[in-house]
């Protein structure tokens, strides 16, 4: 009897706890993704069996979690060095890379079908090219490549509403690309600002990330020019199907808020954020956080707005950007 | 290190037997759902059956109809 081990800390197959599978999926990103896709598909023209929406959303967000688990199986090597990921399940010793794989690709082929079954082909391959984008194209292409990957890895966090809209509707919008737009641009000024004041050790993993290749300056240089970029796009969904009058008079709001904090932070120098522990850095990405989580809730809004005929009739007085 | 019936292995098996019991009923009720919602909001129902029905083609009803 040779083959008994009381050292518990290696992974072997089928080793692991439930809760670490579940740790693999990326559950914290998996709840963003839920609300994304959620409100892409109430917000969306035309309707779905309270079943089938239930069973679109937890495809989406299954699919968002098998790319989760493909990232960290590509990416082991990475969170064994990085303070923030060493105990993640794979660097941890709980789950095999080949489990994380296993897991990753199962799933992926499970929430593309279903998803398609339960709504339609063009939103199963829309979840097909997110897993495929983050996985592939982010994390084993761009990552370790260029400074600007967490700009086109942000593709892939802006496809859920999309794919959202696509179950109902089975096509792609205007309506829809502006949600994905809100958040693509969104991404940079919000993980930037958190760049800035968050002593990362990416440099350690050869991560190469915007605030160690260009420095400091030219971060922040980055979030005043990406803000400005995003301003256009929150305001112009307003004169969309999915905007209106509450959506854009808090659209104004938040937008003026966050680029007031973008051109503070450009205004700022190491020396200045030393000194005040970087509270305007703080202050910004804590504050993205409530404007993209605002934005959508104000779509939902706007959706059940729509519903009041006081509200529809002083709403269809805006004019409508129709674009295809 | 004594060998109990509780042994933290044991532990981690009833976590995953758990917890894949409820990941695959919870599946085969989304899926007897969706195959409800499917057949209710579904159109029809009949398809050929090994030989050719001329009420179930399309292109045979709307000649039909003219």
């Amino acid at each position: 009897m040779t083959d008994i081990r009381t050292d518990m800390s290696y992974a072997a197959e089928g080793d692991a706890r439930f809760g670490d599978y579940v740790a693999l999926l990326k559950p914290r990103v998996m709840s963003l993704v839920v609300f994304t896709a959620l409100a892409g598909l109430l917000v969306a023209p035309g309707s779905l069996h309270p079943i089938e929406a239930l069973a679109a959303i937890i495809f989406i967000a299954l699919g968002a979690g098998a790319s989760g688990a493909l990232n960290m199986w590509w990416d082991a090597d990475i969170d064994r060095v990085m303070k923030r990921t060493m105990k993640r399940p794979i660097p941890a010793g709980k789950v095999t890379p080949e489990e994380a794989l296993g897991l990753g690709v199962g799933l992926s082929g499970l929430s593309v079908i279903m998803l398609w079954l339960a709504t339609n082909a063009l939103a199963g391959f829309l979840l097909a090219f997110t897993i495929f984008f983050y996985a592939v194209i982010y994390s084993m292409w761009l990552k370790r490549a260029t400074p600007q990957n967490i700009v086109i890895g942000g593709a892939a966090g802006a496809f859920p509403p999309m794919i959202g809209w696509v179950a109902v509707t089975g096509s792609i919008s205007v309506e829809a690309c502006l949600m994905f737009l809100l958040i693509f641009m969104w991404t940079p000024p919000h993980f930037w600002a958190l760049a800035l004041f968050m002593k990362s050790d990416y440099h350690k993993a050869r991560v190469p990330m915007l605030t160690v290749t260009h420095g400091r300056q030219v971060t922040r240089a980055h979030v005043l020019a990406y803000t400005l970029a995003l301003v256009p796009v929150a305001l112009m969904a307003g004169f969309t199907s999915i905007g209106g009058p509450v959506y854009l008079a808090l659209a104004l709001v938040l937008n003026a808020i966050f680029l007031q904090g973008a051109w503070a932070i450009w205004q700022r120098d190491e020396a200045q954020a030393e000194a005040d522990g970087y509270a305007t850095e703080k202050r910004v990405f804590r504050f993205s956080l409530a404007y993209l989580f605002l934005h959508f809730t104000a779509f939902l809004a706007e959706a059940m707005l729509a519903y009041l005929p006081v509200y529809a009739a002083f709403a269809a007085r805006l004019p409508l950007l129709e674009v295809f | 290190m004594a060998i109990t019936r509780e042994h933290e292995l044991h532990r981690r098996r009833s976590s995953r037997n758990v917890g894949l019991a409820i990941a695959l009923v919870g599946f085969i009720a989304l899926v007897f759902g969706l195959t409800i919602a499917k057949v209710q909001g579904g159109a029809s129902l009949q398809a050929f059956d090994h030989s050719y029905r001329p009420a179930l083609d399309p292109d045979n009803v709307r000649f039909q109809q003219r």
